[in-house]
């Protein structure tokens, strides 16, 4: 077992607390399926993986991809970066992958190498195809709207400011789709000719019928269902959705 | 943030994005400093290949920083005949790996929008208006 990195730091009154969405993602990335995946896809010796987080909340994601990218992907030379609305969580996330990469030094083990951590909506600051490998776990929760985002600062005072920043780790709008759905809109402009990613879903997202839309729209993309937890009456609670390019 | 993410940013408005002008972007007022890594030489040489090298250039310029060889360095020229890393790898070690934007602006070639870096942190995030 791969050690998940410590959060002890964060605030979770300002910053979402990582649950078993995030544990999820970690125990994806350190799957022996996935692991032969990576390592096929960026083989040693070829160009440097760029991998991205989308929304670090706490980093903890961010930390366990870059202090583990030796064991992930068979190399340390990784890069990683994250996004988060969240100034709070980008200061706290850069912090957990500090901690996290230090302890791995520690262990004698090399880590890959954090570029920092940038307030922004998804991946919009992302251009050329620069990414490889973009993780997200998403606002999955079916809400009636999405909180505006916090590019104006007109909400006045500090507590509603939080409360918003908050409320946008989780609402997901009509059937907890609307930010998947933008950054899917996304992928095609981010992600490189070998790009890859990994988007959480909850059931009420409908995993498998996004999927077959992704499969069905196009022969130059493939989606998958890689991973799930949390059986109630034969559904799975949550999935891991891989989408990459052929 | 590492000065090496601007070779991977562009301007977060949706105009601009697919624009030569709106990359790189462009450092104003920037303060920098220095924050020794350990060397990782394969790291280096693997990123060589993702490096948009005159827009590398251009940051660097643009930044007083020492000018960069005119062409992308061959992996050859990272190491010194007895096997030692050379100047080259050291040099672009220090500027890719341990120099960070610490504050100041990004400005966008195109629309002009300034994005605000304070204490490491880059602000992207756009009022609905300019989305
Ligand atoms: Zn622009």
């Amino acid at each position: 077992m791969l050690p998940t990195p410590r959060t002890a730091h964060v605030d979770y009154d300002r910053i979402y607390e990582p649950a078993e969405d995030s544990y999820l993602l970690l125990d994806t990335l350190a799957k022996r399926s996935e692991r032969d995946f990576l390592r096929k896809r960026f083989p040693r010796n070829s160009p440097s993986p760029v991998v991205l987080e989308i929304g670090t909340g706490s980093g903890v994601v961010l930390a366990f991809a870059t202090a583990h990218a030796n064991h992930i992907f068979g190399r340390s030379d990784v890069l990683t970066i994250g996004t988060d609305v969240n100034p709070f969580a980008c200061v706290a996330a850069l912090r957990t992958v500090e901690l996290a990469v230090s302890e791995a030094n520690t262990a004698g083990t090399s880590t890959g190498f954090c570029l920092g951590c940038l307030e922004a909506d998804l991946a919009t600051p992302f251009g050329g195809h620069a990414v490889d490998v973009a993780l997200f776990n998403p606002p999955y929760v079916p809400t009636e709207m999405v909180p505006t985002a916090p590019g104006d600062s007109s909400v006045a005072t500090p507590f509603e400011r939080e409360s918003q920043l908050l409320a946008l780790s989780y609402a997901g709008g009509v059937d907890g789709m609307e930010v998947t759905n933008r950054l899917l809109d996304q992928l095609p402009g981010i992600l490189s000719r070998r790009g890859v990613a990994y988007i959480l879903l909850c059931a009420q997202n409908k995993p498998a019928a996004i999927a077959r839309r992704i499969n069905d729209a196009s022969d130059d993309w493939v989606a998958q269902v890689v991973n799930s937890s949390g059986k109630t009456a034969g559904w799975e609670r949550l999935s891991i959705l891989r989408i990459w390019r052929t | 943030m590492k000065l090496l993410t601007l070779n991977f940013l562009t301007c977060a408005r949706k105009t601009c994005k697919s624009l030569p002008a709106a990359f790189p972007l462009h450092p104003r007022e920037a303060e920098l400093e220095q924050v020794e890594t350990d060397m990782n030489a394969a790291l280096i040489k693997n990123i060589l290949p993702r490096l948009e090298w005159d827009a590398m250039k251009t940051v660097t310029t643009e930044l007083g920083l020492p000018n960069l060889p005119a062409e992308t360095p061959a992996p050859e020229d990272l190491a010194t005949a007895d096997g030692e890393p050379s100047q080259t790898l050291k040099d672009l070690h220090v500027l890719l790996m341990d120099t960070a934007v610490v504050s100041g602006k990004l400005v966008c070639g195109n629309c002009g929008h300034e994005y605000a870096v304070k204490e490491g942190i880059a602000n992207f995030l756009l009022p609905s208006h300019m989305v």
